[in-house]
């Protein structure tokens, strides 16, 4: 089976901090990973490429450092790696994100695509779906378990609800959006680092696509960040000395305004 | 694209095994403000098999204009194709100007599939709508990396503006069966092929035993609260809040909580929305452990606890006799509601 695995490149936001004195994010030397639902994925895809065998590819789009993540996969097993990089592509909203993976998508030959349900920076969860929907095929998002049906033609997956599951048979080809707990996902072997660097990440440009530029980017993203804030510095907070059904009335007043109940 | 022929407010009334969810009505609420402020109708789209009257009039009494029937055996359960077509559908045919959806596991797997087959632009997880003055447009407020940072989103030249709503977060109106509304069916033709997967089983799980550090709401106890039976209380308000139980160090080395609830250096980190601290003194320990939660509410009988420190709203009073009181004046709060 012949699998591409879309990854993201994310900043761990474990390690981004709040700076006290401004309320602005502290991005300097926070490590940038594969983000974990997309390693999820791939691992899932690895899997089943030791049972069924084909080919992995990993497929990214990002600025050039983004090749780095790609390494990383490769290390982990993965065959092939694409990096769409493009000053052209930047700026994307999932929109015009998913319309250029998808045009890449098209230049390559896969029984699956495999995307990660949501990036822990942007936690949209929208460009699998719309992926799918871009090359008409059938999707399964919160996927958190894969396996091969007797077929041959079909996979059977663990599709996750607020509160229960199902068992879903899909067809291939099909795209699926996995959690990060599918599984654990294996280290990068040492023979499978210096392998790595020996391979060949492709770089895609805009070009190379067949895309009109009009429809990708910031240009042809349909929604535009207006604003946007950090919560700030915490003020100081609120002391009430009062009994304790003032004091319950007061927890109510205060958690209404905050839109917690 | 002339946004000028788009108008209406329509959101998707998620409904499963046979019950409207309780997003519906919160969108209801929302959407009905929006609604007001552009001076335009509210809609709700309802699909699914077998629907009945009172359905509908319940979402008309909870705000909708027009209740928009669906019906079909290929709605249920739900499956993303078949919803797809309905909503994408009903979209093309009413040209509304706003949608939204609640940000649950089926609107999320549904919504994106429908944006990007209108080819609009669709704004994830909301925590706050709003429409801007002069031009119109809808002000959609969302947080990113883990709620560190909130950005405001505009569709400017697309319709419709859509946007996928947090749970729990917006405002459901009051009950009023006086209110007036139409109800539509809505005749769309399915075939076999629409149903494109096969589900082969569906459990229902009661939530598992969850982590604290997944909790968006977090109930707190620590020695202020005397005993294993004030502790046992802290239950009771989990419950209405929708949150889970942890526990300061001393409160879990007495023996009144396990040891995967303590929140601290030496236990979990922790940051829910809320943190609600019952007779916990604020050991640096545990601030250590629970400092960037959104909110922080403290509740301990010594005014010179530290916790009072790092609280966004502190209650100098006995815990003990708090928590069974905030129990009923939420449960006041939710009836009246």
């Amino acid at each position: 089976m012949n699998i591409v695995v879309c990854m993201k490149q994310v900043p761990d936001t474990t390690e981004v901090r709040i700076d006290p004195a401004t309320g602005t994010l502290i991005r300097d030397g926070v490590p940038s990973i594969i983000n974990p639902d997309d390693k999820g994925g791939l691992e899932a895809a690895l899997a089943l490429r030791e049972s069924l065998g084909g080919k992995v590819t990993v497929l990214t789009m990002g600025p050039p450092q983004a090749d780095l993540a790609l390494r990383e996969a490769l290390a982990m097993g993965a065959d092939e790696a694409i990096l769409l990089s493009d000053a052209r592509f930047g700026g994307a909203d999932t929109w015009a994100t998913s319309l250029t993976i998808a045009a890449a998508l098209r230049k390559l030959t896969w029984d699956l695509v495999i995307c990660g349900r949501q990036a822990i920076d942007g936690d949209t969860a929208q460009v699998g779906p719309e992926i799918a929907e871009h090359l008409g095929l059938p999707q399964v998002s919160y996927v958190s378990e894969i396996k091969p049906d007797a077929d041959g033609k079909s996979l059977v997956v663990k599709r996750v609800f607020e509160s229960g599951y199902q068992r879903i048979r899909v067809r291939l080809p099909c795209l699926l959006t996995t959690l990060k707990d599918i599984n654990a996902p294996r280290y990068m072997a040492v023979a499978g680092i210096y392998d790595a660097y020996g391979k060949a990440v492709s770089v895609w440009k805009l070009e190379d696509l067949g895309v009109d530029a009009a429809t990708i980017g910031l240009k042809g993203s349909p929604t535009k960040v207006k604003q946007s804030f950090t919560k700030g510095v915490k003020a100081a907070g609120k002391i009430y000395e009062v009994d304790a059904r003032e004091g319950a009335k007061i927890i109510v007043e205060h958690l209404r305004e905050k839109f917690i109940i | 694209m002339n946004t000028q022929e788009y108008s209406g407010v329509l959101v998707f009334a998620e409904r499963r095994g046979g019950s409207v969810q309780k997003i519906a009505y919160e969108l209801l609420g929302v959407g009905r403000r929006i609604a007001d402020e552009l001076g335009e109708p509210l809609a709700a789209l309802l699909a699914g098999a077998g629907i009945s009257g009172a359905e509908a009039a319940v979402l008309i009494a909870a705000g909708a204009d027009e209740v928009i029937l669906v019906d079909d055996e290929a709605l249920e359960p739900y499956m993303t194709e078949p919803y797809a077509k309905a909503l994408a559908s009903v979209i093309a045919r009413r040209k509304p100007g706003v949608c939204l959806v609640g940000a649950t596991t089926i609107g999320r797997d549904l919504a994106p599939r429908v944006a990007a087959r209108l080819g609009t632009g669709l704004t994830a997880d909301c925590t706050g709508l709003a429409v801007e003055d002069g031009t119109r447009n809808l002000l959609m407020t969302r947080p990113a990396f883990g709620g560190n940072i909130m950005a405001t989103i505009v569709c400017p030249e697309h319709r419709p503006q859509m946007s996928t709503v947090r749970p729990g977060v917006m405002r459901r109106l009051e009950k009023d069966g006086s209110r007036k509304g139409l109800v539509t069916r809505f005749p769309l033709a399915f075939e076999p092929a629409d149903r494109n997967v096969e589900i082969l089983e569906t459990v229902s799980e009661k939530a598992e035993k969850k982590h604290i550090e997944d909790a968006a709401v977090l109930v707190s106890g620590g020695r202020g609260l005397g005993g294993a039976d004030g502790f046992g209380k802290l239950q009771g308000l989990a419950d209405e809040l929708g949150g889970l139980v942890s526990a300061s160090r001393a409160a879990v080395d007495a023996g009144w909580a396990p040891q995967d609830r303590q929140v601290g250096q030496t236990g979990r980190t922790v940051r829910p929305d809320l943190y609600l601290a019952c007779g916990i003194s604020g050991m640096i320990q545990h601030i250590a452990g629970m400092e960037d939660s959104g909110y922080i509410v403290a509740v301990n009988k010594n005014s010179g606890a530290p916790i009072f420190e790092y609280a966004d709203l502190g209650i100098v009073t006995d815990a003990n006799k708090l928590v069974p009181a905030l129990i009923e004046e939420l449960k006041a709060a939710k009836a009246s509601a």
